[in-house]
């Protein structure tokens, strides 16, 4: 059984975000980027399960420009067997994305497709549950376990009222949520060997996907910064106020 | 003129709060304002969304496969009513909505615009990225609008209104490849650091690990999270995993204590997104002041024990 | 504990990816094609990618890049800012100094022809031309302890990773791996942690004056457009140092590259004598001189950082090999401080040593015979030439002082062309320079005002630093009581101002203080390591990937 794990270079998680001066975006040239964090989560977990010998194959995709190989080369290195680069340098938002990994889980005939459940750039959170829309197949978003058996998959999902148990027959689209593992670290002798691993170039078009108008960002500011609040003088005084607030 | 649906999160009967602050995103955009309620048995839920002010209209889908919410089977129902003439489908930005909104979104082939934090216009949005370090303004294209609404972004409507609640029958084949089990509540434990919506920090003014335990009683009767700062983290008080700021968790609980903390901005870093943030420190100049939507300055060590006790 | 370790074989490993490292590895490999012969290059870097420690000023002399690769421009290399003017201020006081009549600049400052760049983005592009010509890169994995095998230097292991804070293993441990090599080249930088070792293990310093450094401090700034000059370079020397005395010497200097973009800094040299010298602090109340808070002001500060540098020169440079190893750039101590410069010279180190060790590998050596050739090659070189006429510089200002010596290399450098007929030197290791507190003034620095002026944290943050935070700390004390013991009564602790990151701190009332490392605010300076007067601190590698990281620096 074929799992494809979805992985996105992003500016990494250490790197403090700077908004260019004209409002254009951010900056992120000579930024350090890497996998988005919760797309390791996922790999992760496909070598858990291929472990486990629930899956038989990893495949890592990606979308994007040129240095999306070293993160195929990352995914490589946590333990999937190949890579497809889906080559664009344009801007690729979550439905072009979603388009493109669907005809690849077809077009591979993957049975599950796990990925991170936001990417750490754009937030949208957006991605899977428009590959699961798109191919008319089940999704179990935020996942904090997954369990394969046979052609079913029964997951728990982090959500606002607590933990959710779905079970969903395969093919199946699952994302990853932060505590659904800790990846682990990577080894030099696995970096090595990932260098020799094979990565299939195509494009959108070869995927059949034509890039559509998609939202257009005007503007990139700052979030506003904290302003002092109220200083007060008693307990009694914060209790009220909180209270007041509805906070407590 | 804009139409727009909001669908209702709801769990046992009772609509979910996040649901009267998307009508105040909906307000702001302007236009007809009707919420959706999908559900096995939606009267009581739809009575109290009748209620909201600015919503013109509650419209019903009853059928028992809506019972839990299940993205997959609520997604072409959601589908099918938004085709009635609706510029926008709105969801709350919990779970709820960020797990059912793209699937809506895909089927529409529209592009979807994930928590929206401000309205400029019927299609011009704002919305955070980068874990809230920069604010996106963007200009949705021609077609329906799916989007999310960031909830802390919004104040929730007044529930003075009457809508009319018309039923709706859809007619899209439901798929059966997912199927609910079961929801655990979470545990009564005490919670998760970086998803507890109450979350109390203790800095090295805590002065050893014995001490941290008033901030653990008054955290456990609040039902919060308990952080450290990374001071307190590396007089060894605490273990790594507690720290809170830029190197350590980054969190956003509706309400935050800072307790004996002096604000050093790798903690702030991590606390930005804190809704409303308290601080209790001795030193009336700790930068924590700065940022904090309560401040009281006095000795953690009687503030503490007598919060614990008025609550 | 013993633990099986993954060993692979290279014939050059090269531990660091900077300019002196990177130069090598691709040296290596252009000799090797041309000669039609297999060199495998293996390059480790501590830093979570090429360039993520990489700080400099950067005024650089493309002469190196220029033999290096002749089409660097073709190539995309980002060096886009030529320089177009060049100022000397002499700094008097706070609000007062003077500009330098042309007429009166060394020729060692002059900056024609050269380009201010980010050395950091300079490495990440050399990155990309070594692993184009075949190297292997792997950032992220720290050079954690030399092999030495019947004396000979057979590589390197790298670091364990998922080691605890007690040093015990966590789930997740992975056991470094050795990489072998026919030669090693060192090229960590201003003193590296093997570099050192090896150094001390070999007495490569035997012959050599002691070393002298300097700690770098930078920022980027956001400058208001309407104050932007691309190409200005601005040098200063005096204020808040001593432009007539010698008890804190160094020197200023901001730049404008593209894009509104200034590069502000300030080098303290580290034989300062006064225990409560505060370089960070120097630093900041620097920045608010009017001919520097000119430009800053209504700008944005966007990055943050430091790094120490070795300025003793010709004069305290160890020998250059060992038996299968070579020490480069900065590990060597390359850096020409006349001219304020060290990235064309250690590119060129590391090319030369290039140059030995491929001969050498073509010849069929196997590394355990000391490289000679390298120090002849360098010695042929433009670099000793360089290097040569340079060799005054320090010490004399450290014996007359900004002004003076200023003047004298003036003259040596414009009259003697840098070929003075004597050598002075400077005995004297910085870590033995500081007064007691007790003879000493304390220094009042001025409040930070949250505009041109910062505190500590609020800089390191900008350096976006991090470490893993369960891991052994990386600053280790070899006598965990001096601190307290000795240096809080003698020197009033001086780390805690010397970090410019805030590692160091004595906490705990009178009777009862501690010495706290906040090691994971650690920007890998390495300033402890060398300024601790009881040169009781050793600084080793952390984790792999911790560390600054460094965007444009």
């Amino acid at each position: 059984m074929k799992a494809l794990v979805s992985v996105k270079r992003v500016v990494d998680y250490n790197v403090r975000i700077q908004v260019k001066s004209d409002g254009s975006g951010v900056v992120t040239d000579g930024v350090k980027h890497s996998m988005n964090p919760f797309d390791e989560i996922a790999m992760e977990e496909a070598v858990r399960l291929k472990e486990k010998g629930k899956i038989t194959e990893i495949i890592a995709v990606t979308i994007g420009g040129a240095k999306g190989e070293e993160t195929l080369r990352t995914a490589l290195a946590f333990g999937a067997d190949r890579a497809i680069h889906i080559k664009d340098d344009g801007e690729i938002q979550p439905l072009t994305a979603a388009k493109a990994l669907a005809a690849a889980m077809k077009k591979e005939d993957a049975k599950v497709l796990l990925c991170g459940k936001q990417a750490i750039d754009d937030d949208a959170n957006q991605t899977a549950q428009m590959v699961a829309s798109l191919l008319d197949i089940a999704q179990a978003t935020f996942a904090s376990k997954v369990e394969i058996d046979g052609d079913k998959a029964t997951v728990v999902r982090e959500v606002d009222a607590g933990l959710e148990t779905l079970e969903v027959d395969l093919p199946a689209v699952i994302s990853a949520d932060l505590r659904l593992n800790e990846p682990r670290y990577l080894k030099l002798p696995d970096i090595m060997k990932a260098k020799k691993k094979p990565i299939e170039t195509v494009s959108l078009g070869d995927l059949g996907v034509t890039l559509a108008a998609g939202l257009k960002t005007t503007k990139t500011a700052p979030p506003p910064s904290r302003s002092k609040g109220v200083m007060v003088k008693t307990v009694d005084e914060l209790v009220d106020a909180l209270k007041a607030k509805g906070l407590l | 003129m804009s139409k727009i649906l909001i669908i209702a999160e709801h769990a046992e009967g009772k609509l979910n709060a996040g649901v009267s602050k998307t009508v105040a995103a909906a307000k702001g955009i302007g236009g007809d304002i009707h919420i959706a309620v999908l559900a096995a048995d939606p009267a009581g839920v739809a009575a109290e969304a009748a209620k909201l002010d600015g919503v013109a209209k509650v419209i019903t889908v009853a059928n028992p496969a809506n019972a839990n919410p299940v993205a997959a089977v609520l997604a072409p129902q959601i589908v099918e009513l938004a085709k009635d003439g609706y510029s926008h489908v709105l969801f709350p930005g919990g779970t709820f909505g960020k797990d059912l909104a793209p699937r809506v979104a895909a089927k529409l082939d529209v592009h979807q615009v994930s928590d929206i934090m401000a309205v400029h216009s019927a299609t011009s949005f704002d919305r955070p990225t980068y874990a809230g370090n920069a604010i996106t303004t963007v200009e949705a294209p021609a077609g329906i609008i799916v989007a999310t609404v960031r909830l802390a972004s919004f104040t929730a409507v007044g529930a003075g209104n009457s809508a009319a609640v018309e039923a709706a029958t859809v007619s899209a084949t439901l798929p059966s490849h997912t199927r609910y089990v079961k929801l655990e509540a979470q545990k009564s434990e005490r919670p998760d650091l970086q998803s507890a919506a109450r979350v109390v920090s203790g800095g090295r003014a805590l002065g050893s690990s014995e001490n941290f335990k008033v901030v653990y009683d008054f955290a456990d009767k609040i039902g919060a999270g308990v952080g450290a700062s990374r001071a307190a983290v590396d007089s060894g008080y605490v273990p790594n995993d507690m720290q809170v700021g830029q190197t350590g968790k980054i969190i956003a609980p509706e309400l935050y204590f800072a307790v004996g903390i002096s604000g050093a901005i790798q903690h702030l870093a991590g606390i930005k997104d804190a809704r409303t943030i308290v601080a209790i420190n001795k030193d009336p100049e700790a930068p924590i002041f700065e940022v904090a939507d309560f401040g009281l300055v006095g000795d953690l060590f009687q503030v503490l024990p007598e919060m614990t006790s008025k609550l | 504990m013993s633990v099986e370790r993954d060993v692979m074989e290279y014939d050059v490993v090269i531990v660091g990816a900077g300019p002196a490292g990177l130069s090598a590895a691709c040296r290596v490999k252009q000799l090797a094609a041309a000669a039609g012969a297999e060199i495998s290059v293996c390059v480790v870097e501590k830093g979570s990618e090429v360039g993520a420690h990489i700080l400099s000023g950067a005024v650089f002399e493309p002469r190196a890049l220029n033999e290096l690769f002749p089409d660097w421009k073709e190539k995309g290399a980002p060096l886009k800012t030529p320089v177009k003017r060049d100022d000397i201020y002499f700094f008097t006081s706070a609000e007062k100094g003077f500009k330098m009549p042309g007429l009166f600049v060394p020729k060692t400052m002059h900056n024609e022809g050269n380009y201010i760049i980010s050395l950091a983005n300079l490495c990440r592009w050399l990155g990309q031309q070594a692993e184009d010509l075949g190297c292997e890169i792997y950032p992220g994995f720290a050079a954690q302890t030399a092999i030495i095998e019947d004396g000979v230097v057979k590589g390197i292991t790298v670091g364990d990773m998922g080691v605890n804070r007690e040093g015990e293993h966590k789930p997740d441990f992975a056991p470094g791996m050795e990489l072998r090599a026919k030669y090693t080249i060192f090229a960590e930088g201003c003193r590296g942690h093997l570099g050192k070792q090896l150094i001390a293990q070999y007495g490569l310093d035997k012959n050599a004056d002691p070393q002298h450094y300097g700690i770098g401090l930078k920022e980027i700034w956001t400058v208001d457009p309407s104050k932007f000059e691309p190409g200005l370079v601005v040098h200063g020397a005096g204020w808040p140092l001593d432009l007539v005395g010698t008890s804190a010497l160094g020197g200023s200097f901001l730049y404008h590259l593209e894009d509104n973009t200034v590069y502000v800094g300030l080098i303290v040299d580290l034989s300062y004598s006064n225990p409560y010298l505060s370089p960070f602090d120097e630093f900041q109340r620097f920045k608010q001189h009017p001919v520097i808070r000119q430009y800053l002001e209504g700008g944005t500060r966007v990055a943050y950082g430091a790094r120490a540098i070795c300025k003793g020169g010709l004069n305290s440079m160890p020998e250059l090999a060992f038996p299968g190893g070579v020490l480069a750039g900065c590990d060597l101590g390359t850096m020409n401080f006349a001219k304020i410069k060290g990235s064309h010279t250690a590119m060129k180190s590391g090319m030369i040593a290039a140059e030995a060790i491929t001969e050498a590998l073509i010849a069929g050596a196997d590394g355990s015979v000391k490289l000679d050739s390298y120090a002849s090659k360098f010695k042929a070189s433009w670099l000793y030439d360089e290097l040569y006429r340079s060799r005054n510089f320090g010490p004399v200002m450290h014996k007359f002082g900004s002004l003076i010596g200023g003047a004298i290399n003036w003259i040596e450098q414009n009259i003697f062309g840098g070929k003075f007929p004597w050598t002075f030197h400077d005995l004297k290791p910085d870590y033995k320079t500081l007064k007691p507190a007790a003879e000493s003034q304390k220094i009042e620095y001025p409040k930070p005002d949250g505009k041109i002026s910062f505190d500590k944290l609020s800089s390191v943050f900008l350096s976006s630093t991090n470490h893993e935070e369960d891991q052994p700390v990386h600053l280790v004390l070899k006598d965990p009581s001096i601190p307290i013991s000795k240096n809080l009564p003698m020197y009033d602790e001086p780390a805690q101002r010397y970090c410019p990151a805030g590692v160091y701190e004595v906490v705990g009332e009178a009777g009862d203080k501690r010495f706290q490392i906040n090691a994971q605010n650690c920007v890998h300076c390495k300033t402890c390591d060398i300024k601790d007067p009881a040169q009781n601190i050793n600084w080793i590698a952390p984790e792999g990937g911790g560390g600054p990281n460094y965007a444009n620096m």
